[in-house]
């Protein structure tokens, strides 16, 4: 019972921080919420339900996930605009150790320079952390999307 | 809305004799958008609809559009395509409400009327009435009340679909230059990865355009300069199909000519960045060339990609005048081996509604719709080599296959 509670608000605490450093524009701190060769990956409903493993993002290891925000604030063009996380129901579903596994909902409103704002995604996410000495860290993240229209382009990461 | 409207209305007077430049109506009209669904989609054309093995079974079936026209893809009972009009002939209702499934027979929820898998009515529910009151009268004949049925047309796993009796069959529709091309990627049986799905905030002809468009791919997207992982002058060209309403715009890993976009000062030259991981560049050739991009367009609906070992079909669904959907289906082949499947998924990063190299054609779009809409009399010019429709050996910086597309929106609609 313990083991549980602690799990919950460790987790609960760790993802606010990660929501956080993304709505805030943060991204250069993205790649240090997961383990060195974490993985993460953003795919939809659809593609699960049929079993299909396209995503429509992914990364593994801290590089990939480096070389998508250069290309971010570098590369890319896109309208400028932020991200609103909305955490939504939080399980854990096991703990193991130092490995914590868990799932969640949530909503994501986008809102660009011009003050269009409106709900991007929704869907959930299936999280293993690990504890480290250094805090939990993410040595995986699935991101399902529950549409699979994506509205113009998906660039800042969920 | 009547037959002349295009060619008569003094609203839609093309304002040149050729197709270098064009009008912001086009994008803007909502009239405009509704004669295309007439003249152009359900015209002489061939629409692509999806894929074969999407429909593997008897009875299985996909929906799909074709302009604004509901579709209903369906395997039948003798292992043929069928491509209905999803709309019951009786209400009009959509008869498939999900996006698959297998059925034996199509049944429409509303009234229960039934259709087989030809899209003949074959049930029509209290026919008769009850204890011998109601029911259709007796001028009534089933067979006024089949479903719309479309020509269909399956070359390599690709199905389309045409409302028109006349267009030439699909082969002579691309021509054999372009046939070749479709050979060249289709080489053995295909493996469906999975869908995207990008909701474009512009008419469907930008996005459309935005693919024959080979000027603006390494200055829009920077990616590659950025991260310096290709010479901006390789080798590759443009074709043309013989009538210019579909293309193929191809790079090969070749020694460089002496091409303009290599002295262009593209702005993302200005630093250069490594990548930390470049594993999603890695490209086995499996094709037999060096071919390393190509991206093949048919009219009106359809780009055929091949970017590294990222195979996929993306089908052009418009959505209203100012609005467009834009479905990919990513593929792999039924053999690839673990290695080579976790290669395509990694490459898939560079395409999609996230792509490193395609993400801003999701937003260019909208700039120019935005932009558009104020001034509908305007135009677009499309100067880049020459006036003409030609193929361009050796240089992309071209619009002539752009040219060639409002050739083709100009013959179907008579504008």
């Amino acid at each position: 019972m313990n083991d549980m509670l602690t799990a919950r608000l460790t987790v609960e605490a760790f993802l606010a921080d990660y929501m956080h450093a993304i709505d805030a524009d943060r991204l250069e701190e993205w790649h240090a919420f997961f383990t060195e060769d974490g993985a993460y990956r953003v795919t939809t409903r659809e593609n699960e339900e049929l079993g299909l493993p396209l995503n429509i993002m992914s990364c593994r290891g801290h590089g990939m996930f480096k070389d998508r925000i250069t290309a971010l604030r570098t590369a890319n063009i896109f309208e400028p605009h932020v991200y609103c996380h909305i955490p939504g129901a939080l399980r854990i579903t096991g703990v193991n150790g130092d490995v914590v596994d868990s799932e969640s909902t949530f909503t994501v409103i986008r809102t660009t320079n011009y003050g269009d704002m409106r709900v991007f995604v929704c869907g959930r996410t299936r999280d293993r952390i690990r504890m480290t000495e250094a805090g939990p860290k993410l040595i995986e993240r699935t991101v399902v999307l529950d549409s699979r229209q994506i509205d113009t382009l998906l660039v800042i990461p969920i | 809305m009547t037959e002349v409207a295009a060619k008569d209305d003094a609203r839609f007077i093309w304002p040149v004799e050729d197709t270098s430049r064009a009008p912001y109506w086009v994008y803007t009209d909502r009239e405009l958008y509704a004669l295309e669904q007439k003249h152009l989609f359900q015209g002489p054309v061939w629409n692509f609809l999806g894929l074969d093995i999407e429909i593997p079974n008897p009875g299985d079936y996909k929906t799909t559009f074709v302009g604004d026209a509901p579709i209903i893809m369906v395997r039948t009972m003798d292992g043929g395509v069928n491509a209905l009009m999803n709309r019951c002939a009786h209400k009009g209702s959509l008869i498939c409400y999900k996006p698959r499934g297998n059925v034996r027979e199509l049944t429409c929820v509303y009234h229960n009327w039934t259709f087989d898998l030809e899209g003949k009515l074959t049930g029509v529910a209290f026919r008769k009435g009850v204890g011998g009151k109601g029911g259709v009268g007796p001028e009534f004949d089933s067979n006024d009340h089949n479903l719309v049925r479309l020509r269909v047309e399956t070359y390599k796993g690709l199905v389309f679909g045409s409302f028109s009796q006349e267009t030439p069959g699909f082969r002579d529709y691309i021509g054999d230059e372009l046939i070749a091309s479709i050979d060249r990627v289709f080489i053995k049986p295909l493996k469906v990865l999975g869908y995207h799905s990008q909701m474009l905030p512009n008419n469907w002809k930008l996005y459309a355009e935005n693919n024959k468009d080979s000027y603006h791919a390494s200055l829009l997207h920077v990616f590659h300069n950025t991260f310096g992982v290709v010479r901006p002058n390789m080798g590759g060209g443009i074709k043309l199909s013989d009538n210019g309403w579909h293309h193929l715009s191809y790079t090969e890993r070749t020694p460089p000519n002496d091409d303009e976009t290599g002295r262009e000062k593209v702005r993302s030259l200005k630093e250069q960045y490594k990548l930390h991981d470049s594993s999603m560049m890695e490209h086995r050739l499996e094709l037999g060339d060096l071919v390393t991009n190509s991206i093949q367009t048919i009219f009106p609906n359809l780009v055929v990609q091949q970017i590294l070992n990222c195979l996929a079909v993306r089908q052009l669904i418009p959505r209203g005048v100012d609005s467009s959907e834009l479905i990919w289906t990513v593929l792999g082949f039924e053999d690839d081996a673990p290695d080579m499947l976790e290669l395509r998924l990694q490459a898939n990063n560079l395409v999609g509604p996230a792509g490193f190299i395609s993400m801003e054609d999701g937003c260019v779009g909208g700039f120019v719709q935005r932009a558009a809409k104020a001034d509908p009399d305007a135009q677009t010019v499309m100067p880049m080599g020459g006036r003409g429709i030609e193929p361009s050996a050796g240089s992309r910086v071209t619009e002539s296959a752009v040219r060639g597309f409002w050739k083709g929106w100009r013959e179907c609609m008579k504008i």
